[in-house]
């Protein structure tokens, strides 16, 4: 395959050459870093990237498909990553995201990739981040980057995206207590939906005491009905106050770098995975796996580098 | 198996019955297949839109109303339109045998009627997929 002739296809926006990219990246190719290499870094650097989280059936599918209506509105080319889990039994998955999402199929300046957690418990897959910095330098100005559904500590999202809307709905009774150490601590804004449920305005009311200063609540609490098109605008609103917030006193610039370094983390720890998995499964000396873990750092500091 | 696959199934035209579709979607699912659905009710060219942002390596089709000399065709030729024509478009649903050679001829790669084993079905798309991961990868 040719990078170049990829990369030239994907800076102009094909869609065959986006999804071609994310494979060549999700299957850990040598072409994928190649062609990681060659993104249009200035276009990367002035897109946004929203993670959108939640438990499952809140609605966050729902309200990204509302959330990239009005982003069309606007004229801006959105792409969507929506991670599903992968079975641990058989390693397939059932990618279902799209289904709420095909308002927007026959659009070409709406794209859109399924991914699998092929494995990562953290509610994101491996390449969920490149494939958000592929849309970004196929031209997407906006990238709404789409969790499986979680619970407490999936974490991944808030460390990657420059902001996190965390999605909530009516009905979900005490689980809400326990989130509220958890993910709901570290999300920029937080949407209760399905707004007009009975039991929302007892979730929103319990939320608010997430929130210790008033203007936080007001700025970063928020109702939605995502299937009745109902704040989605006023939400984009808040995305965008918040969005500039962040640019003017450096909380976004702080936000990528840390992502940058943990992202590079997660990548080492990807690679380094099948040689761990291989030495762990080649017959320890060591009763105890902590000794063996050990042994195995030194066996692999001892072999000569590829 | 050694490679990942993806396969996208999708339900053509105003057909709204999915039963079908969700058990081949399941059973790929348990064979191990990261499967995209799209849901019913779609159009040819939506499917074929979904297929290559998806990067699939197969297609399947699932018809229960008797439209699939119309619809299953219209596939193919959206993703011909789209550049796509090398990806693999299998098809399955309510399809009487003097049909299924004339969607062989128009280049549906295999053809599921109703009790077709479900090992028959991921055994296909399993080739489909192998063949163009060989290809095209």
């Amino acid at each position: 395959m040719n990078i170049q002739d990829l990369l030239g296809r994907l800076h102009a926006g094909d869609p065959r050459a986006i999804g071609r990219a994310i494979s060549l990246v999700e299957e850990q190719s040598r072409e994928g870093a190649a062609l990681l290499a060659g993104l249009d870094r200035e276009r990367i650097a002035a897109a946004l990237l929203i993670g959108m989280t939640g438990p499952p059936g809140a609605g966050k599918s729902t309200l990204t498909g509302g959330l990239v209506r009005h982003l069309r509105d606007q004229g801006q080319r959105v792409g969507i990553v929506a991670v599903d889990p992968s079975s641990p039994l058989s390693g397939g998955a059932v990618l279902g995201d799209r289904i709420r999402m095909m308002d927007h199929a026959l659009d070409r300046e709406v794209v859109v990739r399924s991914m699998a957690t092929r494995g990562r418990l953290g509610g994101l897959c491996a390449a969920a981040g490149a494939a958000a910095r592929i849309m970004a330098a196929s031209g997407c100005t906006t990238v709404l980057l789409e969790t499986v559904g979680v619970g407490q500590s999936e974490m991944d999202i808030v460390r990657l995206a420059d902001l996190t809307v965390m999605v909530l709905a009516p009905g979900f009774g005490d689980e809400i207590q326990a989130m509220k150490a958890g993910i709901l601590e570290v999300a920029d804004l937080i949407v209760v939906n399905k707004a007009d449920q009975p039991g929302s305005g007892k979730l929103a009311l319990d939320l608010a005491a997430v929130f210790a200063r008033a203007e936080d609540r007001d700025l970063r609490l928020h109702r939605t009905v995502a299937s009745e098109d109902q704040g989605i605008d006023t939400l984009l609103a808040r995305i965008d106050a918040l969005v500039q917030q962040y640019r003017k006193d450096g909380t976004l610039h702080r936000k990528r770098e840390q992502a940058f370094t943990l992202e590079t983390l997660d990548w080492a720890q990807a690679l380094l995975r099948p040689k761990l998995a291989a030495l762990a499964a080649a017959g320890l000396r060591n009763a105890d796996p902590r000794l063996a873990a050990e042994e195995i750092i030194i066996q692999l500091q001892q072999e000569p580098q590829s | 198996m050694a490679e990942q696959y993806r396969v996208l199934i999708g339900k053509p035209g105003l057909d709204g019955h999915d039963r079908g579709a969700k058990f081949i979607v399941r059973a790929l699912r348990d064979a191990g297949f990261e499967v995209i659905y799209t849901g019913i009710r779609r159009t040819a060219e939506e499917i074929a839109a979904a297929a290559i942002q998806e990067d699939v390596a197969a297609v399947g089709l699932s018809s229960m109303s008797g439209a699939h000399l119309r619809l299953f065709p219209a596939v193919i030729e959206a993703l011909n339109q789209a550049g796509a024509g090398d990806i693999p478009v299998l098809g399955g649903g309510i399809i009487p045998e003097e049909d299924v050679d004339i969607l062989r001829q128009a280049g549906i790669q295999a053809i599921f009627t109703p009790g077709t084993p479900a090992a028959t079905i991921i055994a296909a798309f399993t080739k489909a997929c192998e063949e163009h991961h060989r290809r095209h990868r």
